[in-house]
């Protein structure tokens, strides 16, 4: 896994809530194996109309927007189904951060273990930002994992809480599986007793 | 200390904590169905075997057709590859598989349950959002994404950080035609589809006492619709005597063992909850939703919103485009609302319960004119207990289609699809863009009121309907 340390880039608004897994990756990628470009599914339904055209209405396809590596998304983004495939799509388009107030549990496990960094920021810090996007679609957001901070150009440092495991898992691109089959004896020890 | 239902089990399966709050949980056990593929990719890239694959179970359900029982059938060859892959992935490791031609087959969520495997006290995973089901039993149960499903195959373990607590407390006692479906709708239209994230919910109260264990398994089951990480409910006599006597579960002096140990499996009554919710069930109407997001739930009775009303440009913005998708106007009644197919199925209401509770309303009924309408049970033990009964009959003879157990059209994997702009009355779980295929327009309820909608064509309160009888 690559590890995510800061990263200063473009952003998409994306000014919906409740986005949910489907719309980033719709069910019919699912049977697509990992070495698919599943970048190109992103967004696949809003961003295309069934004859592969683009819509060039939707926010991905404009200037700008398009070399996003940042996501600034309303309330509960990425809820729904676990398929991991949306955190794929999102990666493999090249987005390495999601913000929003809030984004569904299973989402942002699968995310930590793929490189994303999700961030959850008040509900008015997004919509100002989204905003901000808006108005300018080429402003950078700045993110820094070390020091928990996200900012616009010229603008305070917004301070967000992660969980302490998943930021080393992305400072240091760990490799959860491996780290816990160190911890096999432990599990055994566990399996002598249990008797469950 | 008073400890809640959810951290007796969650204390039973922990192997070690971690100063970062990471918890390493023992997993009792894993379902998998056949959207494995790339799990067990994972592994073997890796050169890992499951550890214990006594602990996992797997039988196919999203890729396989409802049409047929011959694999071979499917046309796509990645949707064949994907459930072909399940059989040799589960063979190659030995872990216990049901095949398409096994009379048990169906829809992991519910044959697990069905077969005695999801049992109070275990910690259950699976990489499907509605694992949240088997919490219906007294479990704590979640899903996973493809990483954390290689991740428990290969050390039967996760690493999990507790999540925060909810309460719902169900009060009174619901009224004739309205289902478990419907509270749970109620409920997500309450405290909205990110109300429970980031809570594990127990179910308590009146109301879930009086629930079947079918029942509750609608309500965990559509829990994650709310964001909760698991939904829960306490094991009582009536889900001690649902799994007696079931293939996996306990017997002889083991069965009287595990129903004193399940005794206990309750929260205390001082144990305090992060968040607490109370509602009254009897206040509840048959719901339907309109929108793309399962808190876009109404009664029946009611009509849509008004996008002028909403309390930002914003949220009008994002009301209009809903209608516009769903091809509705504002205020109009739910009650106008034609459709064009009706689904009866899936994990959430796909139980021998919600085919008698539909077929209750269809008896003696056709179909409407140019509805198409079907039935999917959600096992082969569901078909046939249902076929026992004759209500293949009562839906054939009103013009259903009778097919085979499989996720089917809730998600559209195997094929089963809306066309693009085709409106569907679905008694599954998700309304989304595109959920039952691209452009599809779905409309959630009960099976009673998806029956309704079948055999009048358009969304109806199921009260009218039983009212008459």
């Amino acid at each position: 896994m690559e590890p995510f340390t800061k990263l200063t880039a473009n952003a998409l608004p994306v000014a919906r809530p409740n986005v949910d897994t489907d719309q980033l990756l719709p069910a019919r990628y699912l049977q697509k194996p990992r070495s698919a470009p599943f970048g190109d599914f992103l967004f696949r339904d809003l961003r295309f109309n069934a004859d592969g055209s683009e819509k060039p209405d939707f926010v991905l396809n404009k200037p700008f927007y398009r070399d996003a590596k940042i996501v600034v998304a309303e309330e509960n983004f990425a809820c729904g189904s676990s398929r991991e495939h949306a955190v794929w799509a999102l990666y493999d388009y090249g987005v390495r951060a999601v913000i929003a107030p809030s984004l569904g549990d299973i989402f942002s496990s699968n995310a930590a273990k793929n490189g994303l960094l999700t961030i959850i920021l008040p509900a008015p810090v997004v919509a100002g930002m989204i905003e901000a996007l808006q108005a300018e679609p080429d402003l950078e957001v700045a993110v820094d994992l070390e020091a928990q901070t996200v900012s616009l150009p010229n603008g305070p440092a917004h301070l967000f809480e992660i969980d302490p495991y998943r930021k080393r898992l992305l400072l240091e691109g760990l490799d959860e599986l491996g780290f816990t089959l160190t911890q096999l004896p432990a599990i055994e020890a566990f399996e002598k007793t249990y008797a469950g | 200390m008073a400890q809640t239902l959810f951290d007796k089990i969650w204390n039973e399966h922990v192997i070690l904590d971690r100063e970062d709050g990471q918890t390493l949980l023992y997993v009792d056990s894993h379902f998998l169905q056949d959207g494995s593929a790339p799990a067990f990719e994972m592994l073997r890239q890796r050169g890992v075997k499951p550890r214990v694959p006594e602990r996992a179970f797997g039988t196919p359900d999203h890729y396989v057709p409802t049409d047929s029982r011959d694999l071979a059938s499917i046309k796509d060859p990645e949707k064949r590859a994907m459930a072909d892959a399940l059989r040799e992935d589960t063979a190659a490791a030995g872990i216990e598989f049901f095949g398409l031609n096994d009379p048990r087959q169906g829809i992991i969520h519910v044959v697990a349950p069905e077969q005695g495997m999801s049992r109070p006290g275990m910690l259950i995973v699976c990489g499907d959002s509605h694992t949240s089901t088997h919490g219906a039993l007294g479990s704590l149960a979640f899903g996973i994404g493809a990483s954390e499903v290689a991740h428990v195959l290969a050390t039967q373990t996760l690493w999990q950080r507790k999540p925060r607590t909810m309460h719902v407390t169900l009060n009174g006692a619901l009224h004739p035609g309205v289902t478990a479906k419907d509270i749970i709708l109620a409920l997500i239209a309450k405290i909205s589809a990110a109300g429970a994230t980031g809570y594990a919910v127990e179910y308590a109260g009146p109301a879930i006492d009086a629930l079947s264990v079918e029942g509750r398994m609608t309500v965990c089951n559509m829990t994650i619709e709310a964001g909760g990480r698991a939904g829960m409910i306490a094991p009582d006599e009536a889900t001690f005597a649902y799994l007696k006597g079931r293939p996996f579960a306990p017997t002889g002096a083991d069965w009287d063992k595990a129903v004193a140990a399940w005794r206990a499996l309750k929260s205390d009554p001082d144990a305090v909850f992060d968040r607490e919710v109370v509602m009254d069930v009897g206040a509840i109407a048959p719901m339907v939703t309109w929108g793309n997001s399962p808190e876009e739930a109404l009664p029946i009775t009611g009509r849509l919103p008004q996008p002028a009303d909403a309390a930002t440009p914003e949220k009008r913005e994002a009301m209009q485009r809903t209608m516009n998708y769903m091809g509705l106007q504002p205020g109009m009644a739910l009650g106008d609302i034609t459709i064009d197919r009706v689904f009866i199925g899936s994990c959430t209401n796909g139980r021998l319960e919600d085919l008698q509770s539909a077929a209750e309303v269809v008896r003696g009924r056709k179909v409407a004119a140019g509805v198409e309408a079907w039935v999917v049970p959600g096992s082969g033990p569901v078909k046939a207990e249902a076929e026992a009964l004759g209500l293949d009959r009562v839906f054939k003879d009103a013009g259903f289609q009778w097919r085979e157990a499989g996720c089917s059209m809730c998600l559209a994997t195997n094929g089963d699809s809306l066309a693009a702009g085709q409106r569907s009355a679905s008694t599954t779980n998700r309304n989304f863009v595109g959920r039952q295929g691209p452009g599809s327009r779905t409309h959630l309820m009960s099976p009673a009121m998806a029956a309704a909608a079948a055999v009048t064509g358009r969304l109806t309160d199921v009260r009218d309907l039983l009212g008459s009888r």
